[in-house]
């Protein structure tokens, strides 16, 4: 009569949650200093060495080529799995100028390989996902913001303008096939928001189409990050189109805002791009959304508009240690919600054959 | 004997059940609907802020609300900003729009502020910011009363600079503040400061509802000769449009004094430089 119920309170025990505490490790790469800005041969050697002391986890790949014919590439991380696994892609730097945008996927991916064979949670989402993260996916453009003193503010790629116009870069980030051309862009080449002569014109643009859609049944988030304006956003940019789901997305997005506060104090503004930053067609996070990528988001970073895009090297930490927190909500939520619907259902049947075995047992 | 040995065999074919179907994860992704797509290329496309937006409430922290409290602390920067005071707005928390037809767009806002230097908190201010009509084309009138301000006091810190730059041999001057790294020396801090109140002058008068200015960056500065007691200096400011994503030249000549505050005396745009073809 007892072996039973015996039975099934050792295996509820055992697929219990364990409770681990969080152990710092060093594994993150000697000498690679996450609180300055790197350029980018800093940052592709980082890539090299991450992945040499990490290959149990990590690969790399490049997916395109800049118009300037640099290497667009992103580092895999997820444990090796025979099956096919679902995936998370994250993107920083499409415009050259946020420069604390790479210095988070930086941070990022650190703190994941620092984390996964400690943080239940981390180590359940390398099981589970592959994380595609590019750090820095508008390379042309990035490598001119560091030329000199007045190139810094670059935002665009450094394709040529076309059709007799003689300014230089498309906005990578209205440049997708999502309300293309519509609206908050520019047909003049020399605009900071001019949309290229057509929808994914871009090398960059094309290489991230190009990938994401092959494999965008399996992914389950896309995150592109930016700075500034300290926002989280969700699609669309478009004000006369609203995600079926906005409220699960503006709880998302709330609860992500919370953890950022969490960290450090500071205040993130969430919701649709088109309410809470302005309207705006062709951008990346709605074309992932269009695609069928069920949750899109892009994040703005420090500061308010104090420092803008010069953001002091002094706040590169708290920056990317916030966005960290508000980047794991997200990625909890979207995580837990594919891979927990039966986990819910597993322990309904334990409990179930408990109730059966005692009722049973009682006849 | 029996009741147990049938309780374990239901619990064995029910466990047994449970793990012969490997759970599968969620494959059908939120169906982004055909009838999205559909509703783009039915769409008239509205331009941005086409008045169809009605008189009344409004979200706070939509973009209406936001670009209309950013002019408020333009404003705020114009009167009180100086080399060791910047205002910034810190939340919206309640916001209204009255439409007055052809005089203009009239908002009406609860913020709260912080001077961010000395990291006071300012506490909420009542704001009216109207917007001129189409056919006007002025800047912006702000109203904005903020008891707040007078918790600072930065008397002493701007007497001492005015006397060192007054009476020094050397006229002070810089570029790139911050620099690409987002330092600034720290003895440029208050002229970063002095230089941001100064364009907000120009933040203030260039705004729209369709613009949304911060300072990106002082290109440079120079002092010049101290005039009617004010020092006075050029600067070259890069103003950033959010909503344009431009960066714009402004050519300014400014004077301060601790008694007369920040004044700016000319100011001129400049086109953008050519760009280098490659």
């Amino acid at each position: 009569m007892e072996i039973p119920v015996f039975v099934v309170l050792m295996l509820v025990l055992l697929s219990g949650q364990s409770v681990t505490a969080r152990v710092l490790t060093e594994v993150e790469p000697r000498n690679y200093d996450y609180t300055k800005y790197h350029p980018l041969p800093e940052i592709t050697a980082w890539m090299k060495q991450i992945e040499t002391e990490n290959p149990e986890v990590v690969s790399s790949a490049v997916y395109g080529k800049s118009y300037e014919n640099r290497d667009i590439a992103f580092l895999k991380i997820g444990l090796k799995s025979a099956e096919n696994k679902k995936a998370i892609w994250m993107d920083c730097g499409i415009h050259a100028r946020e420069w604390i945008s790479p210095a988070f996927c930086q941070h990022f991916v650190k703190e994941i390989l620092r984390t996964y064979k400690t943080d239940t949670k981390v180590g359940e989402m390398l099981k589970n996902l592959d994380f595609y993260i590019t750090p820095v996916l508008n390379v042309d453009g990035y490598t001119y913001t560091w030329t000199d003193n007045t190139t810094r503010l670059w935002r665009k790629n450094r394709s040529p303008g076309t059709g007799g116009c003689n300014c230089i870069g498309t906005d990578l980030n209205r440049n997708y096939d999502a309300v293309w051309g519509t609206i908050g862009v520019s047909k003049d080449c020399c605009s900071n928001i001019y949309h290229g002569p057509k929808a994914t014109s871009e090398p960059e643009t094309k290489a991230v189409v190009d990938f994401v859609q092959l494999k965008s049944k399996d992914i389950l988030c896309f995150l592109t990050i930016h700075s500034f304006g300290q926002k989280i956003l969700f699609p669309y940019g478009h004000p006369n189109i609203k995600a079926p789901n906005y409220d699960e997305l503006t709880e998302v997005v709330n609860a992500a805002a919370k953890a950022i506060k969490a960290a450090h104090g500071m205040d993130y503004v969430v919701g649709s791009l088109t309410e809470v930053l302005y309207p705006a067609g062709g951008t990346s996070m709605d074309w992932a959304r269009l695609v069928g990528i069920p949750y899109s988001f892009a994040f703005e970073l420090r500061d308010k508009g104090e420092h803008g895009f010069v953001l002091p090297e002094d706040q590169i930490q708290p920056t990317c240690e916030e966005a960290y927190e508000g980047a794991r909500s997200i990625l909890t939520y979207v995580h837990d919600k594919a891979f927990y619907n039966a986990a819910a259902s597993i322990t309904a049947t334990l409990w179930t054959t408990v109730l059966a075995s005692t009722l049973l047992a009682l006849l | 004997m029996r009741r147990p040995l049938c309780a374990l065999w239901v619990f064995l074919v029910l466990l047994g059940d449970c793990l012969a179907s490997p759970y599968r994860p969620e494959t059908e992704p939120l169906d982004p609907e055909p009838h999205e797509t559909n509703s783009i290329v039915e769409l008239e496309l509205p331009p941005e802020l086409d008045g169809t937006m009605s008189d009344g409430e409004l979200v706070p922290h939509h973009y209406p609300a936001q670009r209309a409290a950013k002019v408020a602390q333009h404003y705020l920067n114009t009167r009180h900003g100086s080399p060791f005071r910047w205002i910034e707005l810190h939340r919206v928390n309640k916001a209204s729009l009255e439409d007055l037809g052809q005089a203009g767009k009239k908002y009406y806002l609860e913020i709260s502020l912080k001077e961010v230097i000395s990291n006071t908190d300012l506490g909420q201010c009542s704001a009216e910011v109207l917007f001129s009509g189409e056919q006007d084309q002025r800047a912006p009138q702000v109203q904005c009363p903020c008891e707040g301000m007078q918790k600072l006091n930065t008397t002493a810190e701007e007497e001492a600079l005015f006397q060192r730059l007054n009476s020094s041999d050397s006229p002070v001057s810089g570029s790139n503040i911050p620099d690409s790294y987002g330092h600034i020396a720290p003895e440029m801090k208050p002229l970063w400061h002095l230089g941001a109140a100064a364009a907000s002058f120009v933040m203030l008068r260039e705004s729209n509802e369709s613009t949304l200015y911060n300072m990106a960056q002082v290109a440079s500065i120079t002092q010049l000769e101290t005039e009617n007691g004010q020092l006075r200096f050029k600067y070259h400011v890069l103003l950033h449009d959010m909503i344009s994503q431009e960066i714009l030249h402004w050519k300014l000549l400014v004077s301060w004094s601790p008694a007369g505050g920040v004044s700016v005396l000319q100011t001129e745009w400049q086109p953008k430089p050519a760009e280098s073809t490659p």
